[in-house]
C-alpha cells in the first residue's frame, strides 16, 4: 500500500449526504476478479447517462475538478455495501483524501486498508469547502503527520484519527505481515478457544 | 459486574490486547462468495500465503449466479468470478457449496441452515448483510476484501471495540405486521446513520415472541441503519432452532454447548452506551417511497412533502429522491402502482417467507402487466417449499419459480428490474439503480408484496388479510 502523508490539491466538492457505494461502484462493475482499473466505473450512473455520454452537470466532469486528488462530501459517506470496490474505485480515479462530517463504518475501515485517509470535519466545515469548493477552484493541503488541513486562503482545519491507523497510512504497512507476528498469541488462543464439535 | 452479549462475544475472543491499537479479536467462522473474495485469494497467491483455517471457512455462489436456466452462465464475466472461486476453494481446501450443490444459496441463509451459525461466535464475510448472523447471538459483520484476504491468511482481525446500543422493541406487533415492518420502522424513525459506529442489540418483547427467521430478518438490515452489527441474546427459541443441524454440536455435547449459549445472554442490570425504545403496537406495514432505506411510511400514509422535513438538505433530498422515483409530494402510498414483485433477497427468502406470501395470493392471480418473480434463499428453502406445494401457489398465480441467489436484490445477474419501472421487492436496500439502472425499488415485507402483485398497488395488508378471512 502506498504511504500517504501531504496531498496539495485542488477539491472535489460533492454536495451530497448518504452517498452510498451503490452510487460510488454499481454493480454491473463487481464481476471482475482484479483489483485495479475501477476508476473509469466511478460514480458511473451519475457521471454518464443511459446511452454513455457524459452528465455535463456531475461535479467530476466538469473541467475545473480534473485531477483533483480530494473528494469532499456530506454525512454518511460509503453507506451500504461492504464492496471494497468503491473505496478501489476512488483510488484508482485519482483521490487519496475523502473528507466528510461521517463515515459508514465498512468504507471507512477499507479506506485504510487501500492507503486513502478519510477526514471527519464538523458538517459546518464540510459545508464551508463545499461552498468554496462549488464556487471557484478551491486548493487545500492535507498534512497527516500534523493532521491539518490547510486552505489556499490560510483557514487551518484539525482533524482527528486513530493513532494505529494514522501509522499504518504514513507507513504504508501490510497489515497482514504486522499480524503474523503474533502468531504465538493466535497459537495460544486457538489451544483454550471454546469449540463444540 | 453485568454485562452485556456484546461485551461477552468480544471479551472473549480477544487474542491480544494493548494500549493504543485495536483489539486482534479471533474469528470463528469465515463465509466466502464469488463476488469479494477473488482478490483476497490473488493476494494470498502473490505473497505465497496460505488460508491458516480452512475448517473455519464455507463458501458458496449466490450474487452472480443464474436463477433460471441452470447451470447456463451466459455472462462470460461472471461465469469468470463463479469458475474462480470454485478453483479457489480447491487450491486453498474450503468447503464450497457449488451452483447446483444441495447447500447452495443465499450465503446468510444457508449459514444458519446448516447450524454454522451458532451462539456466541464471531462470524465475518465479505458482505455487509452478514449482520443477519446476529439473531442467534453471535457476533457478526461484513468486512472488505482486504479484511478477508487478512481473515484467510491469520484468522484474526484488528477491530476497535464499538460502543453498544440498545434498540427495545415494546408491546406486541399487530396482526399483518411483520418482522420486516419492525425493522423498517425503525431505520424510518431514526435514520440510515442511527447505529453508525455502534453494535446494536434488539431488545423486548416484540422481539422475544419472534422466530428465528423473523430474528434474522431484524438483523439482516441492521446496517441499513448503518450499525456495524445488530445481534439478539440467545433463548430456548435460538437453541431449538439449531438442535439437529448438520453442523450443530452432536448430541452428546449439545446440551453443553446450549448452556453456554443460553449464558450469554446480556445479564440482567447491564448497561448500553445508548438506548432507543420504539412501540410495537404502533408500528404498521412499511413502503419505503424513496431512495434509501429510512424513507418509508405507513401503508395507510402517504408520501411526504417537503413541508414535514425542517432542513433544507433534507428538503432538497426529499426532492432528488422523488424525483428519482417518479413520485409526488402527499401522494398516498396506496396509489403507487407496481409492476415488478421481487419476493426474495437474505433478508425475506426463508421458508416462513414463501408460506406468509403464498397464503396470501392463494387461488388468486397476479395483476396484469406485473411480473412476479420468487426467488428461495437456498436450494434446500426451494425444496421444503416444493415439498408443501408452495411452488405450485406462485405458479398458478402467475409467480415464476426460481432457483436460489441473490437475483434482483442487487441485480448482479440477468434478474434487472427495467428503467422507470417500479418494484415491491422484500430485499434490503432502495438505493438509486440497486435493482437496475433507472429501476424504483420500494421495500415491503413478504405479505405486502404478496398482495401488491394481486392488486398492482400497494395495499394494507392487514385489511387485505381480514376481509379474505
Amino acid at each position: 500500500m502506498e504511504p500517504i502523508n501531504i496531498v496539495n490539491s485542488i477539491i472535489t466538492p460533492l454536495d451530497r449526504k448518504n452517498v452510498d457505494t451503490d452510487q460510488i461502484i454499481s454493480k454491473e462493475f463487481l464481476k471482475r476478479i482484479e483489483r485495479t482499473g475501477f476508476g473509469r466505473y466511478l460514480f458511473h450512473h451519475w457521471r454518464f447517462d443511459e446511452d454513455g455520454k457524459p452528465n455535463a452537470d456531475f461535479v467530476l466532469n466538469k473541467p475545473e475538478y480534473k485531477g483533483s486528488q480530494i473528494l469532499v462530501a456530506q454525512d454518511n459517506f460509503g453507506c451500504g455495501s461492504s464492496r471494497e470496490h468503491a473505496p478501489w474505485a476512488i483510488l484508482d480515479y485519482g483521490f487519496r483524501v475523502v473528507i466528510a462530517p461521517s463515515f459508514a463504518d465498512i468504507f471507512h475501515n477499507n479506506c485504510f486498508k487501500n492507503g486513502i485517509l478519510p477526514i471527519k470535519l464538523s458538517e459546518t466545515e464540510c459545508d464551508e469547502l463545499l461552498a468554496k469548493g462549488l464556487q471557484t477552484p478551491y486548493n487545500v493541503e492535507v498534512d497527516l503527520e500534523s493532521q491539518t488541513v490547510t486552505a489556499s486562503d490560510g483557514k487551518v482545519y484539525r482533524f482527528n484519527i486513530d493513532p494505529y491507523y494514522k501509522q499504518m497510512l504514513l507507513n504504508g504497512w501490510d497489515e497482514i505481515s504486522l499480524t503474523f507476528q503474533y502468531e504465538y498469541q493466535i497459537k495460544a488462543y486457538e489451544e483454550k478457544r471454546i469449540v463444540f464439535q | 459486574m453485568a454485562k452485556n452479549i456484546i461485551e461477552k462475544i468480544w471479551d472473549s475472543h480477544i487474542v491480544h490486547q494493548e494500549a493504543g491499537k485495536p483489539d486482534l479479536l479471533y474469528i470463528d467462522l469465515h463465509l466466502i462468495h464469488e463476488v469479494t473474495s477473488p482478490q483476497a485469494f490473488e493476494g494470498l497467491r502473490l505473497a505465497g500465503r496460505k488460508v491458516r483455517r480452512p475448517d473455519l471457512c464455507f463458501a458458496t455462489m449466490d450474487h452472480n449466479v443464474p436463477t433460471k436456466n441452470l447451470p447456463i452462465i451466459n455472462d462470460p464475466i461472471a461465469k469468470k468470478q463463479i469458475m474462480t472461486l470454485a478453483e479457489n476453494a480447491k487450491e486453498f481446501g474450503i468447503q464450497l457449496a457449488d451452483m447446483g450443490h444441495p447447500d447452495q444459496g443465499i450465503v446468510h441463509v444457508i449459514g444458519p441452515e446448516l447450524g454454522l451459525t451458532q451462539p456466541g461466535k464471531t462470524i465475518v464475510c465479505g458482505d455487509s448483510h452478514t449482520s443477519t448472523h446476529g439473531a442467534f447471538g453471535a457476533l457478526a459483520f461484513g468486512i472488505g476484501t482486504s479484511e478477508v484476504e487478512h481473515v484467510l491468511s491469520t484468522q484474526t482481525l484488528w477491530q476497535t471495540k464499538p460502543p453498544t446500543m440498545e434498540i427495545r422493541v415494546n408491546g406486541k406487533l399487530g396482526v399483518g405486521v411483520s418482522a420486516k415492518d419492525i425493522i423498517l420502522a425503525i431505520i424510518a424513525k431514526w435514520g440510515i446513520g442511527v447505529g453508525t459506529g455502534h453494535i446494536v442489540e434488539y431488545t423486548g418483547e416484540a422481539i422475544r415472541s419472534l422466530t428465528m427467521e423473523e430474528r434474522m430478518t431484524i438483523c439482516n438490515m441492521s446496517i441499513e441503519a448503518g450499525a456495524k452489527a445488530g445481534l439478539i441474546s440467545p433463548d430456548q427459541t435460538t437453541v431449538d432452532f439449531i438442535r439437529g443441524r448438520r453442523f450443530a454440536p452432536k448430541s452428546e455435547n449439545f446440551e453443553t454447548a446450549a448452556n453456554y449459549w443460553l449464558s450469554l445472554a446480556s445479564d440482567e442490570g447491564c448497561s448500553y452506551d445508548v438506548v432507543l425504545e420504539i412501540d410495537a403496537s404502533e408500528i404498521e406495514p412499511i413502503v419505503t417511497w424513496g431512495t434509501n432505506p429510512s424513507m418509508g411510511s405507513g401503508v395507510s400514509k402517504t408520501v411526504p412533502s417537503a413541508a414535514d422535513f425542517e432542513s433544507e438538505s433534507d428538503k432538497a433530498a426529499l426532492q432528488k429522491a422523488l424525483s428519482y422515483m417518479g413520485l409526488k409530494e402527499g401522494q398516498p402510498i396506496s396509489s403507487i402502482e407496481i409492476q415488478h414483485v421481487f419476493i426474495g433477497s437474505c433478508t425475506n427468502s426463508r421458508l416462513s417467507d414463501l408460506r406468509t406470501a403464498a397464503s396470501i395470493i392463494e387461488g388468486k392471480k397476479v395483476a396484469p402487466g406485473v411480473k412476479a418473480i420468487v426467488v428461495p434463499g437456498s436450494y434446500s428453502t426451494k425444496a421444503a417449499a416444493e415439498k408443501e406445494g408452495l411452488d405450485k401457489i406462485f405458479l398458478e398465480a402467475g409467480f415464476e419459480w426460481r432457483e436460489s441467489g441473490c437475483s434482483a436484490c442487487l441485480g448482479m445477474n440477468e434478474d434487472i428490474v427495467p428503467s422507470g419501472e417500479r418494484c415491491a421487492s422484500t430485499s434490503n436496500r432502495n438505493f438509486e439503480g440497486r435493482q437496475g439502472a433507472g429501476a424504483r425499488t420500494h421495500l415491503v415485507s413478504p405479505a405486502m408484496a404478496a398482495a401488491a402483485a394481486i392488486e398492482g398497488h400497494f395495499v394494507d395488508v392487514r385489511n387485505y388479510a381480514t376481509q379474505e378471512v
